[in-house]
C-alpha cells in the first residue's frame, strides 16, 4: 500500500499556536488532523471546542474573540464551503482577525487534481478577498505565525491551507 | 402563549450583569429587546449569519466564565443548526442559558410555518442534546413564577418560551434600522467587559 510521506509533524503546529499565544482551537476533525487531535489533546495551553458542523465554528470564534481570547478554526476545505455564510457574516463583515486551518482534501503537487474539493477552494477564497498561506513542511509552519499577524493586523480572516497530511 | 415584548421584558428585569445575544424576533427593534433594554451596552445583536446566535453565546460563555450569558434564540433559527445544542452540552458552560423563543414560523420573513412546528418537543430535545437543566413556560404568569429558577440553575441552561407570532412582511433592507447592531457591540462590548487587547 503506497503511503505519503510524512513531512509536516503536528508538534510544528502546536508549538505556533502556542508561540503565538492561542487560547482555543475550534474544530472538527478531518483526516489530515487526527494525529493533530491527540497532540491537541495532552496541551493544557490549548482549549480544543469540538463543533458539528463547521459553520459553528466562526461564530464561536467570534464570541470567544469578542470576550477576550485568541481562537483559531481548525476544519477541512469542504467544511469552508458549508461554513460560507458564517465566514461572511460573522468572519468578514465584522472584521474579526481569525485564522481558519484549513485541511486541504485532495490537494497535489503531481499529476491531476481530480477532488474538487481541493479545486475549488482557492477560487472561493478569492472571491471573498481572503488571503491564505500552503504549509506542507515542518520548514512552513512558521507561514501560521505570519497568517495571525496578518489577521490581527488587517482584521480579516486569512486561511492556513494544510497541504499534507499530519504525521505522529 | 407568551407575548414576545413581555417575555424580553421579564428577562431583562433579571439580568443584572448578563450579557444578552439575541436574533431574530427576540430583538426586533419594534417589540423585543431593543424596545426594553436597561443595560444596552450588554446587548450582543447577531445578525447576518442566521442560527449562530446560540454558537456565539457559547464562545463568549467561555472567554468569560465569571458572567452571565444569555442567548435569546429563534425556533425557526435553532432549527438550521440543531447540531449547536450537542456542541453547546458537550462544553458545558456553567453560565451559559439558552432561551428559545418559539412562536412555530418564520416571524421575520412573513409567518411561513416552520418545519415540525406542531411536533416538535423543544423540551425533549434539550434533556436529550445534555443541557444540565431545562425549563419550559407556556404563559407569562408561570414564567414569572419561575424564572429565577431557572435562571439560578447551574447551566448549560435551556428555557423554552411558547410565544405568541408576530410578524413582519418587509424586506430587510426596508425595515427600521437598529440602533445596536451587531457592529456597534464588537466595537464596544469587550471594553465593557474589560477585555484588554
Amino acid at each position: 500500500m503506497a503511503t505519503q510521506e510524512v513531512i509536516l509533524h503536528p508538534a510544528s503546529v502546536v508549538a505556533e499556536l502556542k508561540k503565538n499565544n492561542i487560547s482555543h482551537v475550534v474544530w472538527l476533525p478531518d483526516s489530515e488532523t487526527n494525529f493533530l487531535f491527540q497532540l491537541l489533546n495532552n496541551e493544557p495551553t490549548l482549549d480544543l471546542v469540538p463543533v458539528c458542523r463547521e459553520g459553528e465554528t466562526m461564530a464561536i470564534a467570534a464570541g470567544l474573540w469578542v470576550g477576550g481570547k485568541r481562537p483559531v478554526v481548525l476544519i477541512q476545505n469542504t467544511g469552508i464551503f458549508e461554513a460560507g455564510d458564517s465566514i461572511r457574516g460573522l468572519g468578514l463583515d465584522i472584521n474579526q482577525p481569525l485564522v481558519m486551518l484549513v485541511g486541504y482534501r485532495g490537494w497535489s503537487r503531481h499529476g491531476l487534481t481530480r477532488d474538487s474539493a481541493a479545486r475549488f477552494i482557492e477560487h472561493i477564497l478569492h472571491a471573498w478577498g481572503i488571503n491564505y498561506y500552503l504549509i506542507e513542511t515542518d520548514d512552513d509552519a512558521d507561514r501560521i505565525s505570519l497568517a495571525i499577524e496578518e489577521a490581527e493586523r488587517t482584521s480579516k480572516p486569512v486561511a492556513v491551507l494544510v497541504g499534507t497530511e499530519f504525521g505522529s | 402563549m407568551i407575548d414576545n415584548s413581555d417575555a424580553v421584558k421579564l428577562l431583562d428585569s433579571k439580568r443584572d450583569n448578563a450579557v444578552f445575544v439575541a436574533t431574530m424576533n427576540a430583538n426586533n427593534v419594534h417589540f423585543g429587546l431593543p424596545t426594553v433594554t436597561s443595560n444596552e451596552k450588554l446587548d450582543f445583536p447577531i445578525s447576518g449569519a442566521m442560527s449562530k446566535a446560540s454558537d456565539v453565546a457559547l464562545g463568549l460563555a467561555l472567554a468569560q466564565p465569571d458572567r452571565k450569558i444569555l442567548c435569546l434564540d429563534g425556533d425557526g433559527s435553532l432549527l438550521m443548526n440543531l447540531g449547536a445544542m450537542v456542541t453547546i452540552s458537550n462544553k458545558a458552560p456553567k453560565n451559559l442559558v439558552h432561551v428559545l423563543f418559539n412562536n412555530k414560523v418564520y416571524a421575520v420573513t412573513g409567518g411561513q410555518p416552520i418545519p415540525g412546528g406542531e411536533q416538535v418537543d423543544w423540551e425533549d430535545m434539550a434533556k436529550s442534546a445534555g443541557y444540565a437543566r431545562v425549563f419550559s413556560f407556556d404563559n407569562l404568569e408561570d414564567m414569572t413564577n419561575g424564572i429565577d429558577e431557572a435562571l439560578a440553575a447551574e447551566g448549560p441552561v435551556f428555557i423554552h418560551l411558547l410565544i405568541t407570532p408576530q410578524i413582519e412582511n418587509t424586506p430587510v433592507q426596508f425595515r427600521t434600522p437598529a440602533k445596536r447592531t451587531v457592529h456597534t457591540a464588537i466595537a464596544d462590548l469587550p471594553e465593557t467587559l474589560g477585555v484588554k487587547r
